[in-house]
């Protein structure tokens, strides 16, 4: 028996994740303090620029808890921010929309579940399928870039030119002009789903469930749980949270188009296992998965300040991380084998 | 009687199920050029046609799938060895072709340059890299499947997202163009027929070699149907699952090669974008189970150029390319579906009590 | 039915495809005690077992459960479990990555009038009940950081909470170490005493003589009788497990007469060990020698085996094969050195199922050869056609696939897979399992004719009879270590009274 068991390798690898975050973030406000890194405001544009991801990310992580994997969020996003650009164009009130959207991820999920939890089907195949099934849809629906203006929906427009400002930490700029640093409702949207999802994985039966299917699927099923509806629920979730993070990625930017949120499905997947979700399900949290973001915007945001860097640099240092964590992850799976 | 058991014989038949889609391919064809007017078989039709860029050369609908098809029959050759080997997809394919693509122009233009028309290496050297570069690919893939016991497609995650963004760094951002007659030939034409066709062929053949005189056919299945079973009677299963990897990295390095010369450049952001889900599909298409064992080459690679014909077919019927995918996830759902285990156990169930309903 | 009595169950008959599993068996369980259900492989323990548990649907019998009225008919183990059966495995059937705590409360916990989860409230709850067990952990820990008896314990905390009348552990103690095992006995007892109906299934038969009370024996599907411990000496219940009665026990015939144990050394082990499944051993087999293992199964005897192919990897000692000292790191090595194995589990690490019979043949040659040198498809179709021939492999064609055929004809592709590598070293770990009489008797002429050419054997066997009548010498295997060898006075008596071991002749 081990007294000291709290420090078990999953705390070790979120402990990694956040010093990792700790050690980027100063790094990059050393390098670049006079380039403004060190302003409030460049953390909250991580924060706005990434809200969208961060709702994706929850969503995902619930699914790889399960032990499974859902791909089709990237370009569900396009599809969902199709629907509300060409939606709202053609006169549709803004709420009614955003309705529309949050139902059609719940289809959207609970077919995906179906075929992955009653079917076993293997689900990168059916999100993979899903994933085309999305981004031809997009197109199917409008092959143009369609922009979201004043004109078609005044309050969708207030919406994303909302500023929510943050009572401290501004600075005077080089005109001399205080400058509030200030939030989008979008990241309020993320932050909101970000602790909703952390108590429902905590706290509720379904959120326990997750867990106990993703440790042992088969154990799960002897002590009464109903996995095939488990594995469903996950995939709904992943599906409705993608769609809400539809229309936070939308809000920032007020368009429709294609090939949007390209490979936003491995930004997210990379996220979560940087902060230590397991692919192998079962472990891991979603404030893991949120430094796992930050991670990635610091990185983006550190290579956008520097100017000269490519921009396929943040790419690579983040497969190379998750890479890094990959095999950490393989290697403490081999030990603890090992040791039984 | 008789007729229920050839049915059942044509079901059991390795090739079944790629042949049946592509037959149901060249129907819809036939029908589309009946309903527009056109000669029913335009479809099967080759001809010679005069060009200005390339001289006389092959034409007709069938000569395009099998010239733009290449590229996916050439990955689809690879996938389907690690498919059987590892139960698992090797989901990087896409992004390595577009990274060999990268070096290679990278080499022959040298670092930084956007368009040349001199080489600044002999043509065979920057081919050779490029393929290598895919070899090398492969084996980080091969290592980390294999010798890690890191799932498939997670391993091969970290060059999805990571080969791309390479090639862009080698490229220095560009789109290299190499204004050399001699490099677009293998996305050309050799007389008068299309190089990649060629091109595919000699790797069926290397690979169907390969296969044919060597045990590695025999290998790679029987791990994949049981490696405990095949370790015990001694195999290295490790290494066997590596080389599978090694190979789908090669292929994809020549891949990416054809699909480069193609375009006489390498445009790093959209060579083989999503070639590796055609790939894989390819694979399902081809009556291969993703589940791993039993594999059939030939299946895939008409699983391939099925693809294809269905692509040529839906722009035919005004489908745009952007639209294209919602009929192919539509084919996944359909293919995977019907394997399903559960479903299965279910026509089986039924089918049992109909034979008890007839025998009463 | 009898007050005393929480479980009955009366003709249970239950068949698999061809076989049949379960032919009318009875079992009776009683409150408070610990009743063991013995039987070698494919006696039925398990299917008896899942009867019970509701993962199989039996065809005739009837299962009663005291307080409820009428037959029970479980279909799934939750209906199982809310009649009060609950079942403990070897693999600890609980999520390792949730706490202690959650793994008892799990699909059925606690809620706060929010509807959240009560975690405040199962912790207590949970810490109760592992300090009313005596067992001593920190339930807000995650199981995996335990040790896997106490993950068992956990597991039958679970089920003790659950209110079980019947409390079934099927090979609980498999994996662990002897103290572990105390621990885990003196929680059975104390559960006894309770009034918990025990059944405990396992292969180590010190620990049936040292917990339980009663003992059922099953064999080939069938009950071989129900005896109170006292009245079942260990010889008498190995004699019952294999079949034979004691006192009818006819010497048998031996067909290999000579004397081997001047010729050279073929392999020699010492201090040979895998740690986890056996213990350190030393063994010696000459040329041309068969040498029988004899011993219940799970006593080591395949890990043995094992341990000198290199399909588990030595942990301690060293091997020689022909008088030179070897490295195996895996099986190859053990085969470029003359070596074959034929192993028990066929489905799992024999056979290929989806290749042909011929490639199934040739595999393991063409393994040797290395992956270059093919062998042509006429070669491997006269490798084929001489050993379907040999072994008398009944299969359609070459071609077939292996999974079509029956047993038996698996078992003998695997065995002519082996000859066809012309090993100097065989080893066979129960090649005759499932084969009918006339081809058992084949294969063991076949040991015999190989040991002639002066091929050395080991052969692992449930059915003593058959080593008798092949082997020159036997090595005793029992819980997990070789505790002898036998080179004369070979009878069934005497091997049956080595396996049992404790000392007890007394009829």
């Amino acid at each position: 028996m081990r007294r000291n068991a709290k420090l078990n390798s999953h705390t070790i690898l979120l402990l990694i994740t956040i010093v990792l975050f700790a050690v980027l973030y100063a790094g990059g406000c050393i390098a670049y303090a006079s380039k403004g890194f060190t302003h409030l405001q460049t953390f909250l544009n991580i924060l706005i620029t990434n809200a969208g991801l961060i709702c994706v990310t929850c969503g995902l992580t619930v699914v790889m808890l399960t032990a499974g994997i859902d791909i089709s969020v990237g370009a569900l996003i396009a599809m969902d921010c199709m629907i509300l650009a060409v939606g709202m164009r053609a006169g549709m009130n803004a709420v009614v929309m955003v309705l529309i959207v949050l139902v059609i991820g719940v289809l959207f999920g609970m077919f995906q579940g179906f075929l992955v939890g009653y079917l076993e089907i293997q689900p990168f195949i059916v999100t993979m399928a899903g994933m085309f099934f999305c981004r031809g849809m997009t197109a199917v629906i409008c092959t143009e870039q369609v922009s979201i203006t004043q004109q078609s929906s005044e309050l969708f427009y207030k919406w994303a030119n909302t500023k929510i400002n943050i009572p401290f930490g501004g600075y005077i700029n080089s005109k001399g002009k205080y400058l509030v640093p200030y939030v989008r409702p979008g990241v309020i949207v993320a932050l909101l789903l970000l602790v909703f999802t952390f108590f429902m994985l905590r706290h509720t039966k379904l959120g326990r469930a997750f867990y106990a299917i993703g440790g042992n699927a088969q154990s799960a099923a002897m002590m009464g749980l109903n996995v095939k509806k488990v594995k469903m629920s996950a995939y709904m979730l992943s599906s409705i949270f993608c769609s809400i993070g539809a229309i936070c990625y939308c809000l920032n930017t007020m368009a429709g188009s294609v090939s949007q949120a390209l490979g936003l499905e491995m930004d997210a997947i990379s996220s979560a296992v940087i902060g230590g979700t397991l692919l192998t399900g079962g472990v891991g949290n979603v404030i893991g998965s949120f430094f796992g973001v930050l991670i990635n915007g610091t990185i983006s945001s550190i290579v956008k300040t520097n100017g000269k860097l490519a921009s396929s640099w943040p790419n690579i240092l983040t497969a190379a991380l998750l890479f890094v964590f990959i095999v950490i992850q393989s290697v403490f799976a081999m030990l603890r084998n090992r040791k039984k | 009687m008789s007729k229920r058991s050839l049915w059942s014989k044509l079901k059991g038949w390795s090739l079944f199920l790629p042949v049946v889609s592509l037959l149901l391919v060249m129907a819809v064809n036939i029908i589309h050029d009946i309903s527009v007017g056109a000669n029913p078989f335009s479809f099967f039709m080759i001809t010679l046609r005069e060009t200005t860029g390339n001289g006389t050369i092959l034409y007709g609908r069938i000569i395009d799938i099998l010239n733009r098809g290449s590229e996916v029959a050439i990955l689809a050759i690879g996938m389907t060895l690690v498919v059987s080997s590892s139960a698992g997809t090797d989901i990087s394919v896409g992004s390595v072709m577009s990274l060999c693509a990268s070096f290679c122009c990278m080499l022959l233009a040298g670092y930084g340059v956007s368009s040349t028309s001199t080489l600044a290496v002999p043509l065979i050297v920057g081919i050779l890299a490029g393929i290598a570069m895919g070899a090398v690919c492969g084996m980080f893939n091969g290592t980390l499947v294999a010798y890690f016991g890191i799932q498939p497609m997670v391993a091969t995650l970290i060059l999805f997202s990571a080969a791309r963004a390479i090639g862009l760094l080698l490229c220095n951002d560009l789109i290299v163009y190499v204004r050399n007659g001699t490099f677009g030939i293998f996305g050309g034409y050799l007389g008068i027929i299309p190089t990649p066709v060629v091109i595919v062929a000699i790797c069926i053949l290397v690979i169907g070699l390969l296969l044919r005189k060597t045990a590695l056919g025999m290998y790679v299945q029987s791990v994949g149907i049981n490696a405990r079973a095949s370790r015990i009677a001694g195999l290295n299963s490790k290494r066997i699952i590596f080389l599978t990897y090694l190979i789908c990295g090669l292929l994809a390095g020549i891949a990416g090669i054809v699909a480069s010369s193609r375009i006489t450049s390498a445009d790093s952001n959209n060579i083989g974008l999503y070639f590796e889900m055609d790939a894989i599909l390819a694979v399902a298409l081809g009556g291969n189970s993703l589940g791993g064992g039993k594999f059939n080459l030939a299946g895939s690679i008409i699983g391939a150029y099925t693809i294809q014909a269905i692509t040529t077919t839906l722009y035919a019927l005004g489908v745009s390319s952007t639209q294209a995918p919602v009929f192919k996830a539509v084919i996944v759902i359909l293919i995977v579906a019907i394997q399903a285990p559960p479903l299965q156990a279910y026509f089986k169930k039924r089918s049992a009590a109909k034979q008890v309903k007839g025998a009463a | 039915m009898d007050n005393n009595v929480v479980l009955t169950a009366r003709g249970i008959t239950m068949t698999f495809p061809g076989v049949k599993a379960l032919e009318k068996v009875d079992f009776t369980l009683r409150k408070g005690e610990i009743h063991a259900l013995m039987g070698e492989n494919g006696a039925g323990k398990s299917t008896l077992i899942k009867c019970l548990t509701g993962i199989n649907d039996f065809e005739a019998g009837e299962i009663h459960v005291d307080g409820i009225s009428g037959p029970v008919k479980n279909h799934s183990t939750k209906d199982a479990q809310e009649v009060g059966i609950s079942t403990v495995y070897q693999e600890v059937n609980l999520c390792p990555n949730l706490s202690v705590a959650e793994n008892l409360f799990i699909g059925r916990e606690p809620m706060t009038k929010f509807h959240t989860v009560d975690r405040k409230s199962y912790v207590k709850r949970a810490q109760k009940i592992m300090d009313e067990l005596g067992i001593s952990v920190d339930v807000t820990q995650n199981l995996e950081n335990y040790s896997l008896a106490i993950q068992q314990m956990v597991a039958i905390a679970r089920a003790v909470d659950m209110e079980c009348k019947v409390l079934i552990l099927d090979e609980p103690t498999s994996s662990l170490d002897d103290e572990e095992v105390e621990k885990l006995f003196t929680l059975m007892r104390s559960l006894r005493d309770k009034g918990v109906g025990i059944v405990f299934v396992t292969h180590f038969l010190e620990q049936v003589y040292a917990v339980c009370d009663r003992i059922t024996v099953l064999r080939d599907g069938q009950l071989v009788g129900e005896f109170p411990i006292a009245e079942l000496p260990r010889v008498k219940l190995v004699a019952a497990m294999m079949g034979k009665n004691l006192d009818d026990l006819a010497e048998i015939q031996k067909e290999s007469t000579a004397d081997v144990s001047k010729n050279p050394l073929e392999i020699s082990a010492k201090g040979l060990s895998h740690t986890g499944t056996i213990k350190p051993f030393d063994l010696d087999i000459h040329k041309g020698e068969v040498v029988g293992v004899a011993g219940l199964l799970g006593s080591g005897r395949s890990e043995m085996a094992r341990a000198i192919y290199g399909a588990d990897r030595a942990s301690t000692g060293t091997l020689s094969v022909d008088g030179k000292e070897v490295r195996i790191g895996q099986p190859i090595d053990a085969m470029n050195l003359g070596m074959g194995m034929l192993p028990d589990d066929r489905k799992a690490e024999g056979i290929i199922a989806d290749l042909s019979v011929r490639e199934n043949i040739i595999l393991a040659l063409q393994a040797k050869k290395g992956m270059f040198k093919k062998l042509s498809r006429a070669k491997q179709e006269e490798i084929a056609a001489r050993y379907i021939d040999l072994v008398q492999i009944k299969t359609a064609d070459q071609e077939t696939l292996v999974k079509q055929l029956s047993g038996g004809n698996q078992q003998k592709v695997i065995l002519a897979r082996w000859l066809a590598t012309d090993p100097d070293f065989l080893i066979l770990d129960e090649p005759t399992r499932g084969i009918d009489v006339g081809t058992k008797s084949e294969i063991q002429k076949m040991i015999v004719k190989l040991a002639g050419e002066g091929k050395s054997i080991l052969f692992i066997s449930s059915e003593i009879a058959e080593m008798l009548r092949t082997c020159n010498r036997m090595a005793i295997m029992r819980d997990g270590q070789k505790v002898g060898e036998l080179d004369h006075d070979l009878t069934q008596e005497n091997v049956m009274k080595a396996i049992a071991g404790g000392g007890e002749t007394h009829e």
